[in-house]
């Protein structure tokens, strides 16, 4: 709360404004049965038509007067809740920028979408009408009240009453729906996920012959939907009626003891119109406020999942070294990784070393660990155990971007992003010249499918969709390329190429200047025969390291893979 | 157009059919309370007609209008308390039912058809169109009739207490529905904007947040960043102006409503002075009746105006929820003539012609006889009919002419349920229900024990993955399967057979994300267990088919060879190009 209000703080001007000329405008509208009462007890009884003129004209002023304030209120209101969440939404945005593999990994992206969009829209709804209407109907509702014990002292009691016992009807029944509510929520979205199921999984559940069962099954959600639905919309169907009794028969009471007020002369007809007509003011209030204390609820529960997003701190704290010297270009001691949450650790006490220019296969089944230890070389995750040194240096040293300036990794997924050619390749290299993003493309035998599209200017749509796997496969190693790094790391990111592609990509890479060291990792056997080391893992341990030729004698996993995939003569 | 919508509505009146013994109930009920509704504040005007001034009050007659009101007021709660509960109840009844109906039908619909149908919008007519048709339908209904009645019933009480006020009224309380049009149609373009900016930036979010890991690894947080804020500062921008002009609707209607109001405390004020004492007199508890009505006159309008669009909407809805419930059925096939038991897994095709249009023709002749125990495989380029000879074995589709036998048995003899049971099936597409590791492996065998699920697992290379699962094999996969691999997916897929071990097997593409070392471990054990079991085996590797009995080698819905590996490379024919294209790297690579 305390940190909401001061998020607030820019717009304070606008917050306190807005509700303030809300609050004019209520008071305007207090006024009115008071108006209406001088017209009946001054005009029509003294037959003053020159009165009643004047009054009606001074209804109209009133509205008026009320239309200038609430418009002024409207626009403080919008002001104050489209900055605020605006600026919610950059802080969010940045802060999730400072976040680092295993905090989005626990966070997901999708919720972090979730949080981005539904959730600061959600806020900024919740703010604008707060600032509209939260001081406004409470106000109305015990303005009301007071008014009455300006007009009469006992039968604004009949306020006292009423008030509390319509709140407690009007809350009470919204506060017992809304969780209904979300069961029903929750009971559609099973029959809708089995209505996907039972279409998606049509030949599976006709071939098990599963379809009486299925028909069971969503039967049995259905008919659980349907109670939920028709429990709530029983309680619901309560508020009306119940209101109804208790706002009519408070009017039914007032008019009684008006009717004793007016006959000792303590009151007069038109103050008995008034009390009535504040009365019924009420009502109408009481179930607004209802309402936007409900979708109050739900921007406090959007704040509050944004809040635990901005909680989640990057775990990972970087050094400051920024290059070092080694004869080896990579090793691994001992190191071991279990991710957050997992039952067991996906690689363990793994140990290689790696000398600078050195090309290392990678090699194993699915989910054998390949991909996690690449991805402890640019320290996307933090080891569990052991130590992982760059140049020498332990990469928790580094400093962030020196570290990852080192390194291009080419991930599995192909992932471009929408813009041209060009402004993707940047990405590896800001201050990349046309001439370097073309180089980095015909290693990646990328050049003529480039210059086919009509070169760097080529727009990509997002996610790439207007290329083909193989296609944006190239090009991504191409972005890896630009960054001209130490070492780069090609995580499986051949599989769509053809053969011939595949062999030529790599050898182009062997061609290039500078001394690199290069990680390859793939489920091929022909990928990676011919590196400097291969590392052979199977349920995240190394079980063997070395030339293709010794892994052939020494390593039966490694004999494994390659029997499967090539003609067994051969072998 | 006008035929179809009387059809429609003479469908939901089918549905409603079942509650029709309700719908009279809930209309007399909405008539009662309305009309309870309207009188109330004529009987208060009466009461404060009564109370007149100083001394001059008619206790025993207000005492008497207590006592109606009383009783007024109990008979309008319950009945709108009755009448909300009976439209629920029928609304929320007919919704079931439409669903059921829904789902029976869809298990019994051909492939044919929903092959062709795309799988959200038949979701969506089973969901949200059914929602959408029932509430709007019925609780549309019952608004429609209490808006009008209530607009009548005002109409006729104003122009009975006084018609020069009811003009007013009447003429008058049109503006403010005027306005409120205005408004929308001149903040339409506003909202569009704004809609499109959001648009806008949910692309960029998605693209960002949701590709943030290489946003990482490239160290481009800061561009991201920046263009985020270009989006989100513009998005401020249209969003204040959406914003602001829309919310100025409710005080300008409001402002409307006081003018009504004014005018006919004015007018109702004047026309008490001048009708003063006669006999005609209009007096101050109408006045006061007056404007409790002027206030609330109002809002049926806009519900009405809300409910006619629903009740089209609602229509619509029905009609593409019909639609699918009446959608023409598979075949029957309770009359089958005969019965299969377990199969020996002999199958055999004759003269088999097929395709899935009319106008482009698909498998043309085909011949086959497979001896119980043979391994097929089936191989060819992309699009040359493997996975339809699988639908045609599986009788998710029916041949055009010629036939297919098993043991002897033309397969549309006998119930799909006999045939189906003899097949187990592994497909590339692989489906997991949301349920628990066991229960997806259990899928054909409800009764399975833990021990032969184990077991399952174990021959399908699936346990080792299995047991790093954080519940193991009561870890819950959620809706298709989201949180693990293809690979992983796949493997649980080849467990569910594994329990099953069927007399006949069909694999299309089953191993495809599978890695070769693990893929060939699959096939032994395999084969291990399906020993004297036809199995099809559709695969592009062409390392998974070399070890099958007989290779079909398949071109432009034709079998276009046939034999072993080592028979068909000798042929030199379509599979031996096939063959070394796909291992011509080797010798390159060297």
């Amino acid at each position: 709360m305390i940190k909401f209000l001061k998020d607030l703080k820019p717009y304070f001007k606008e917050s306190v404004l807005g509700p303030l000329f809300k609050l004019f405008e209520a008071c305007l509208e207090l006024i009115v049965p008071l108006v209406i009462a001088k017209i009946i007890d001054n005009g029509i009884k003294q037959s003053d038509k020159g009165y009643v003129l004047q009054m009606s004209l001074i209804l109209v002023l009133l509205g008026a007067v009320g239309l200038a304030f609430s418009i002024t209120a409207q626009y403080f209101a919008a002001k104050a809740s489209v900055g605020y969440s605006t600026k919610l939404r950059h802080r969010l945005f940045s802060h999730i920028q400072t976040l680092s593999y295993s905090e989005i990994d626990t966070l997901g992206t999708s919720t972090l979408i979730t949080r981005m969009t539904t959730d600061t829209n959600q806020v900024q709804t919740g703010l604008n009408l707060a600032l509209r209407l939260l001081l406004r109907s409470p106000f109305v509702v015990f303005g009301a009240m007071i008014m009455a014990f300006t007009i009469d002292v006992s039968s604004a009691l009949t306020f006292v009453a009423a008030i509390p016992v319509l709140s407690i009807i009007v809350f009470g029944i919204m506060l017992i729906s809304i969780p209904l509510y979300k069961t029903v929520q929750s009971k559609l979205d099973a029959v809708l996920r089995n209505t996907r199921e039972n279409l998606s999984g049509v030949r599976v559940i006709r071939a098990f012959c599963k379809e009486n069962d299925e028909i069971d099954e969503f039967k049995g959600y259905n008919q659980s939907l349907t109670k939920s639905q028709r429990y709530v919309g029983k309680i619901s169907a309560l508020m009306n009626p119940l209101t109804y009794i208790i706002i009519n028969f408070a009017i039914l009471w007032l008019i009684n003891i008006g009717a004793l007020k007016v006959d000792s002369g303590v009151l007069t007809q038109g103050e008995v119109i008034a009390l009535y007509n504040y009365m019924s003011q009420i009502l109408v209030e009481l179930i607004k406020l209802a309402s936007l204390i409900i979708t109050i609820t739900k921007s406090v529960a959007s704040y509050g999942r944004i809040q635990n997003v901005f909680r989640v701190n990057s775990s990972m704290q970087f050094g400051d070294v920024k290059n070092a010297e080694s004869e080896y270009s990579v090793e691994f001691s001992n190191a071991s990784l279990t991710y957050k949450g997992a039952g067991a650790p996906s690689l363990s006490a793994i140990d290689f070393k790696i000398k600078k220019g050195e090309t290392v296969g990678i090699i194993g089944g699915t989910g054998s660990g390949k991909t996690s230890l690449v991805n402890l070389i640019p320290r996307f995750y933090d080891v569990t155990e052991g130590t992982v040194r760059i140049d020498g240096c332990d990469i928790k040293l580094y400093e962030e971007e020196a570290l990852r300036k080192k390194i291009g990794i080419v991930p599995q997924k192909a992932v471009l992003f929408s813009g041209t050619v060009r402004e993707n390749m940047l990405w590896g290299n800001k201050n990349a010249t046309d001439e370097e993003i073309y180089k980095a493309l015909s290693i990646s035998e990328a050049k003529t499918l480039v210059d086919g599209k009509g070169g760097l200017d080529f727009k990509i749509e997002q996610g790439g969709k207007n290329l083909s796997g193989g296609q944006r496969q190239r090009l991504t190693i191409a972005r890896a390329l630009v960054k001209n790094p130490e070492i780069l790391i090609l995580d499986d990111s051949a599989s769509a190429l053809d053969f011939v592609t595949d062999a030529n990509l790599r050898s182009n890479i062997q061609k290039m200047d500078g001394e690199r060291t290069v990680f390859i990792v793939s489920q091929r056997a022909s990928s990676i025969m011919y590196a400097d080391k291969i590392i052979v893992l199977e349920d995240g341990e190394a079980v063997g390291i070395g030339t293709h030729e010794q892994l052939l004698q020494s390593c039966d996993v490694y004999k494994e893979i390659y029997s499967s995939q090539f003609k067994k003569e051969e072998a | 157009m006008k035929e179809t919508k009387n059809g429609t509505l003479r469908k939901v009146i089918k549905y409603i059919g079942r509650y029709k013994f309700l719908l009279p109930f809930t209309a007399l009920f909405a008539v009662i309370s309305v009309m309870l509704t309207l009188y109330l504040p004529l009987l208060i005007g009466d009461m404060i007609d009564l109370i007149v001034d100083f001394g001059n009050v008619d206790f025993d007659g207000i005492k008497r209008l207590t006592l109606i009101g009383i009783v007024i007021i109990v008979l309008t709660a319950l009945c709108q308390w009755l009448m909300s509960t009976i439209n629920n109840r029928i609304t929320y009844g007919v919704a079931r039912e439409v669903r059921r109906d829904a789902i029976e039908r869809i298990e019994k619909l051909p492939l044919s058809y929903l092959d062709t149908k795309k799988q959200g919008d038949i979701v969506n007519r089973v969901i949200n169109d059914t929602e959408q048709f029932s509430e709007g339908l019925l609780l549309g209904f019952s608004q429609l009739l209490v808006g009008i009645l209530t607009i009548l019933g005002t109409l006729v009480l104003l122009l009975s207490i006084n018609w020069k006020i009811a003009i007013v009224v009447v003429v008058l309380t049109p503006l403010s529905l005027f306005i409120a049009k205005f408004i929308a149609s001149k903040t339409y373009n506003m909202f569009k904007l704004q809609s499109k900016t959001k648009g806008e930036q949910t692309a960029v979010i998605d693209e960002m947040i949701g590709n943030q890991k290489i946003v990482v690894a490239f160290s481009h947080t800061e561009e991201a960043t920046e263009k985020f804020d270009e989006v989100n500062n513009r998005l401020a921008d249209c969003s204040l102006k959406a914003i602001f002009f829309s919310s100025l609707t409710n005080p300008a209607t409001r402002f409307v409503n006081s003018m009504v109001y004014a005018a006919v405390a004015l007018t109702g004020a004047i026309i008490a002075i001048t009708t003063g004492n006669t006999a005609e007199a209009f007096t101050i508890g109408q006045l006061s009746c007056l404007l409790a009505y002027a206030n609330q006159y109002t809002k049926p309008f806009n519900e009405i105006s809300g409910v006619v669009t629903e009740f089209q909407n609602a229509l619509a809805s029905a009609s593409r929820v019909f639609e699918l419930i009446e959608e023409e059925v598979e075949s029957s096939d309770e009359n089958a003539s005969e019965t299969l038991g377990t199969a020996r897994g002999n199958v055999c095709l004759e003269n088999v012609d097929f395709s899935y249009t009319k106008d482009k023709e698909l498998l043309k002749n085909i011949n086959l006889d497979i001896t119980p125990g043979q391994r097929v495989a089936i191989v060819g380029p992309t699009g040359c009919g493997k996975t339809t000879l699988i639908n045609l074995l599986m009788r998710f589709y029916d041949v055009d002419s010629g036939k297919i036998a098993v043991d002897g048995k033309d397969i549309r003899n006998i119930k799909r349920r006999d045939l189906r049971k003899n097949y187990g099936m592994v497909l590339q597409d692989t489906w997991l229900k949301t349920g628990t590791v066991a229960e997806n492996i259990a899928i054909g065998k409800k009764d399975a024990t833990m021990e032969e699920i184990v077991a399952a697992a174990k021959a399908a290379h699936a346990h080792g993955f299995i047991k790093r699962l954080s519940n193991g094999y009561d870890t819950v996969i959620n809706e298709g399967g989201g949180n693990l691999s293809v690979g992983q997916r796949q493997l649980l897929s080849i467990a569910r057979v594994m329990l099953l071990l069927p007399p006949m097997l069909i694999l299309d593409e089953a191993t495809s994300s599978i890695d070769t070392r693990t893929e060939l471990k699959i096939q032994e054990a395999f084969s291990k267990m399906m020993q004297g079991r036809t199995s099809f085996i559709v695969a592009h590797r062409l390392s998974t088919i070399r070890e099958a009995d007989v290779i079909l080698v398949m071109k432009d819905g034709n079998i276009i060879e046939k034999g072993t590996h080592t028979e068909l490379l000798s042929q030199n024919g379509f599979y031996s190009k096939l063959y070394n294209s796909q291992f011509a790297h080797i010798e390159k690579g060297a």
